[in-house]
């Protein structure tokens, strides 16, 4: 029924991703370094907002917590670079807080390969942990999401109280090479970005394959009726828990790029309010559509990066105002406007289709 | 209780209580292969709650309940067992409001149902066959949706969605399926139409349906099982239950005390 029908639109659709990777990679070409290292952030935060499409879009659990993911991405990577930065000595803040020995779990974030390791896999097994605890004893809606509140708050307070393991309220800053690489450097600057739009690019790919697939429909599902997917022999939990695992990682890879973008990572950046500010722009991008979620991130934090230079103070409200816009007006989003926009003409050529299938109707 | 070792499902002694209400006290029931059973009563008697007991959405607080569904695998207890695994076991159950999942399309709703390995791994490279299409396709013939494959089930009609549930359930290919009053709310022609489908499905398998409308229940030469305040109170044709004193009272009772009062005043 799929395949051949949809070959006008699938081209249509792979002409226009193709398009948009394109100009995703030769941005450095149009932007100004200052531009660039802002669009890089973006982009960063387009992934986590892909996983966040991943399991509130599409599998209906609503998470406030993926500061905390973010977050146990953005410090693995960063105390890789601080290690490099003290040139293999103890970090300076250590040295502050009366430390006299590089702790334990320090050590092995010498190697970038285990600190990019670890960035994914500790925030995707606390995802996993948390879904095991919660999805299989059927904790869910509001209940999940207070949860996931809770955690920012333990997450932050231990990074704060901490401070001889984790730099405190400062958090971790003041970094100089990335494998052999200054990080100042325009060149390097330019080379993360590049790697960050292929992630990017490769994150997208990769839930687009998700919700594609059969899987995808499970979870749409479960967002649709958990009980009757449990009636029909599926275990709802261990799809949640997928999810939301590869949801928390996504938010892992996200914040390990973005401290490369902006040199420093403090608990304040993975807050509550940092957190409910990535749900906002999934909503107001469109859930339920993997580039409403991207267009979302990249388009809030432009507007909220313009916005902010010109009136300091007037960003919250802005955000506020298309947020209530989005929820009145725009249930779908960004992504649902440009839909509706179509929409006269898809209707049409659904209408085709189904005369072409039932010729005899 | 004397075991029959034809049985596809065995109910003994099932109680059943929520904070001290009894809603089952002690109720039996015995199903044969291949059989259509009406389970019939007033409101309040347990007929729902007795379905919930099977599929496993309720656990009952005393009995056992004992499937013997799956050729080989002998008689498997599902007393504890948990909704999805029973589901596996080839139990399916269709809930008296129409469950299905609005933002799939119709075909995408017997796609995720169709009898398959359950796992994320498996769906995750789930690829669709010819063969699956024609079953989907099939499934969709008989029930009526085949113009309406590509909708979104949430636009289809009341009945349309009942269909497509009891599509649903059959993609699973259970051995024995549960229906909750499958025609409330229905129009005439399409309580019709589910009554032919229905008359279609219990040829190669085993059903209980609980039912209300009892000129639905009487186009069926089937056995009837009447539950009363969470016991079974009589097993039997329509006739022999509907001829019975008891049955009588409880169920139709009301128009009799009715009349009995009118009578003596």
């Amino acid at each position: 029924m799929q395949s051949n029908q949809w070959t006008a639109a699938r081209i249509g659709t792979l002409i226009g991703y193709a398009a948009a990777s394109a100009a995703l990679f030769a941005a450095p070409l149009y932007l100004s370094d200052f531009r660039l290292n802002l669009l890089a952030k973006f982009l960063a935060f387009a992934i986590v907002a892909l996983g966040l499409d991943l399991i509130w879009g599409y599998t209906g659990i609503l998470s406030l917590g993926h500061g905390v993911f973010f977050g146990l991405g953005g410090y693995a990577m960063a105390m890789y670079l601080k290690l490099k930065a003290s040139g293999g000595h103890m970090p300076d803040f250590m040295d502050w807080s009366g430390l006299t020995a590089l702790p334990w779990f320090w050590k092995p974030f010498e190697s970038l390969g285990f600190a990019f390791a670890a960035g994914l896999l500790i925030p995707g097994l606390l995802a996993l942990f948390l879904g095991y605890v919660t999805f299989r004893n059927r904790i869910r809606g509001v209940y999940f999401t207070i949860l996931t509140q809770a955690l920012v708050i333990i997450t932050t307070t231990l990074l704060i109280g901490q401070q001889a393991y984790t730099g405190g309220t400062n958090g971790l800053t003041g970094f100089t090479k990335i494998a052999g690489y200054s990080i100042s450097n325009p060149d390097t600057k330019q080379m993360l970005y590049w790697i960050t739009a292929a992630f990017l690019i490769v994150a997208f790919a990769l839930c687009r394959f998700l919700v594609k697939s059969r899987f995808g429909k499970v979870l749409r599902a479960i967002r649709d009726g958990e009980n009757r997917v449990r009636f029909i022999g599926y275990n709802p939990a261990i799809y949640q828990m997928t999810a939301f695992a590869i949801s928390g990682a996504l938010a892992g890879l996200a914040g390990m790029l973005f401290v490369l973008h902006v040199g420093i990572i403090s608990p304040s950046m993975l807050g509550i309010v940092p957190s409910i500010e990535m749900v906002l722009w999934v909503a107001i991008g469109g859930r339920g559509t993997m580039i409403g979620a991207v267009l979302g991130a990249v388009l809030m934090n432009w507007g909220k990066s313009e916005i902010s230079a010109q009136y300091p103070d007037a960003w919250l409200f802005v955000m506020g105002a298309l947020f209530v816009v989005v929820v009145v007006f725009l249930p779908n989003g960004v992504a649902g406007l440009l839909g509706r926009l179509s929409f006269i003409k898809r209707r049409v050529t659904d209408h085709d289709k189904e005369a072409v299938r039932n010729p005899a109707v | 209780m004397i075991k029959k070792p034809s049985a596809i499902l065995q109910c003994e002694g099932i109680t059943v209580s929520f904070d001290g209400f009894k809603a089952i006290q002690g109720m039996h029931l015995s199903l044969e292969r291949s059989e259509l059973r009406f389970l019939i009563g007033p409101n309040g008697a347990g007929k729902t709650t007795m379905l919930d007991v099977i599929c496993g959405k309720t656990k009952p607080t005393s009995g056992k309940v004992v499937y013997n569904g799956i050729d080989g695998a002998g008689p498997i207890e599902i007393t504890r067992k948990k909704e999805h695994q029973i589901a596996e076991l080839g139990i399916g159950r269709k809930f008296q409001a129409p469950s299905v999942f609005p933002t799939l399309t119709v075909f995408e709703n017997l796609e995720i149902a169709m009898r398959q390995r359950r796992s994320v791994f498996s769906t995750l490279f789930a690829r669709m066959s010819a063969e699956d299409r024609e079953r989907i396709d099939m499934q969709l013939s008989l029930i009526g949706l085949q113009n309406k494959a590509s909708w979104r089930a949430g636009g289809l009609s009341h009945g349309e969605k009942q269909w497509l549930e009891i599509g649903i359930m059959l993609m699973q290919e259970p051995g024995l399926l549960l229906l909750d009053e499958p025609v409330a709310g229905m129009t005439d022609k399409e309580t019709n139409k589910t009554g032919e489908l229905l008359k279609e499905i219990v040829k190669s398998r085993t059903v209980v349906v609980v039912e209300h409308d009892m000129e639905f229940v009487r186009n069926f030469a089937s056995k009837v099982t009447v539950m009363h305040e969470g016991r079974l109170l009589k097993e039997g044709t329509m006739d022999e239950v509907q001829s019975d004193d008891r049955v009588a009272e409880v169920y139709l009772g009301k128009r009799r005390d009715a009349d009995v009062s009118r009578s003596t005043a």
